[in-house]
């Protein structure tokens, strides 16, 4: 295990890196996840079609490709920015399309009498949705979402290969393949690195889960 | 490139499972026939490809003088006929892999001189993809028998293999775009505005990091051709690794990109055999020294990483000792 020992201040650097992506995308998906989510749900034809139109055509693309054109194709459309910005654009494009699903779940397992009431005592449709429907819906989204956000986490790896460098992930190729080290034990000390971040998280969650569990 | 590598054995592996099958089936249809003919057909098959077998094994025998030591690596290698190597499959001139999926390059045509001194024929080689971060491991674990990959000699590399030649000198160089005025050698980047581009666990990417003013300037992809991307959209400003394979680069490039300044590292490029196996590096070491004495070296060399445009022609550089 020295190749983990001798090296821990590169292992530690990563981690931090690798946080610092995730924290991020983890704003950025959970804001622009929701906004899809409300288009989704919105009165407004357009609203609904574009919300619709994104999760189809982002769901099914494979993150890799998605990150190649954030860093690559937007670039030569006029949009430059250092690569850490295009990766963790890329990957919050990406993880935003399954917040909405999952937000949209939440949305819709209120009941209609919820919204019918609110309209009932004249709240219009932003209104009714940031006092009554959001807040319902966002409770019983926590589980869901939770898969979700620490399955982004874990493709903050697949950054490493589109110039955002410094990543837990390829503090393991400067390690192994420059360096010569056995790949086993760096791998595992990779490892441990991104359990470091995904147990918290979990841990996190379960508790915000009690926290804000609807008593029925 | 790995990816692609994988599923070409996922598909190889079903189209085999297939012919299996569909060789089964004509078998069970023969049998309920006459089961007399089907034992008599299957010991025709046998014994032709017993004798296919023994043309073969002595083929080599009659070519040349081929007699090796008992126990040793080439006796063995040479006895079975066949040698695994372990190569690069997406580097040009040096280890590329073509349509028909067979890698192309310098260290190919090493690796068939190897073979060559052994008595093994050239179809009888056995290409295992090799990228930077495995080399030492299919060797330790027994995958091929020899990594020819653009394969730099080091100490610490040394602690787990053992280094046949080198064979080659390269340089790590720098690229940019044609008309950069800014850089004219590695003391230029210690401007913190100039961005850097090279490979994720590269030796050359290790090596400029002395050379830059804030680890900042470095972005690092998985492959050169992303790094050739970046520089031909602006996103970095230099590329930085061994000269040929810069020149590969340049090549492709149609004139957007050129190399600036001398090479400014020795990249010793060595033949990797199994830890400890002195007698095998000697062998090869020899048979390198003989390549070179009666020209195939030069001719290897022209016909693969020569034919780039720039390439300078090496020679044999001076064994180092085997150890």
């Amino acid at each position: 295990m020295e190749a983990v020992t001798d090296n821990l201040g590169l292992f530690v650097s990563g981690y931090w890196r690798s946080v610092t992506i995730c924290l991020y995308a983890l704003v950025g998906s959970l804001v622009w996840g929701t906004v899809l989510a409300v288009f989704r749900v919105a009165p407004v034809a357009p609203l609904r079609q574009f919300g619709a139109g994104y999760v189809l055509v982002v769901r099914n693309t494979p993150l890799t490709v998605m990150l190649f054109t954030t860093a690559f194709v937007l670039p030569q459309l006029g949009f430059n920015a250092p690569f850490f910005w295009l990766g963790v654009l890329g990957l919050i494009l990406y993880s935003s399309a399954f917040v909405c699903e999952a937000v949209r779940a939440g949305i819709n397992a209120v009941p209609t009498g919820q919204s019918e009431a609110a309209r009932a005592i004249g709240l219009d449709f932003g209104q009714s949705l940031r006092s009554v429907i959001l807040p319902q819906a966002l409770r019983t989204v926590v589980p869901p979402l939770g898969s979700v956000v620490i399955a982004m986490f874990k493709n903050s790896a697949v950054l490493g290969a589109f110039g955002v460098g410094g990543d837990l992930f390829s503090v393991s190729n400067r390690l192994t393949s420059a360096q010569g080290y056995a790949v086993a034990p760096v791998l595992i000390g990779v490892l441990v690195g991104y359990l470091a971040i995904t147990l918290p998280t979990g841990a996190l969650l379960s508790v915000l889960e009690r926290r804000v569990a609807i008593a029925r | 490139m790995t990816r692609t590598a994988s599923s070409r054995l996922v598909l190889s592996t079903v189209f085999l499972a297939t012919a299996l099958m569909a060789a089964a089936c004509g078998g069970d249809d023969a049998a309920t026939d006459t089961a007399s003919t089907v034992v008599a057909d299957a010991s025709a098959g046998a014994s032709d490809a017993a004798s296919e077998m023994t043309d073969e094994s002595s083929a080599p025998s009659e070519d040349g003088p081929v007699e090796f030591a008992e126990g040793t690596t080439m006796a063995e290698l040479a006895e079975a006929g066949t040698i695994r190597v372990g190569t690069k499959f997406d580097q040009p001139g040096f280890g590329l892999q073509n349509l028909e999926g067979v890698p192309e390059g310098f260290d190919v045509e090493i690796a068939k001189l190897i073979a060559a001194g052994l008595g093994i024929d050239e179809e009888n080689i056995t290409y295992t993809e090799t990228p930077s971060r495995i080399r030492e491991e299919v060797l330790e674990t027994d995958q091929v028998d020899v990594v020819v990959a653009t394969y730099t000699i080091n100490d610490e590399r040394k602690l787990r293999i053992t280094f046949a030649g080198p064979y080659y000198v390269a340089g790590q160089s720098l690229m940019v775009r044609a008309d950069e005025t800014r850089i004219s050698g590695p003391e230029d980047l210690s401007d913190t505005a100039i961005r850097v581009c090279s490979v994720d666990g590269s030796t050359p990417s290790e090596n400029i990091r002395q050379y830059l003013g804030a680890e900042t300037q470095l972005t690092l992809f998985d492959v050169y051709s992303k790094c050739a991307e970046a520089l031909a959209a602006n996103q970095v400003d230099v590329v930085t690794t061994d000269n040929v394979i810069l020149l590969g680069l340049v090549a492709q490039s149609e004139g957007a990109f050129t190399v600036v300044g001398e090479p400014f590292t020795e990249e010793p490029y060595g033949i990797g055999v199994p830890l400890g196996d002195v007698e095998f590096c000697e062998f090869i070491n020899d048979t390198l020294a003989a390549a070179a004495e009666d020209g195939s070296y030069a001719e290897a060399w022209a016909s693969t990483a020569g034919e780039i445009e720039g390439a300078t022609d090496p020679t044999l550089p001076a064994a180092e000792p085997c150890s």
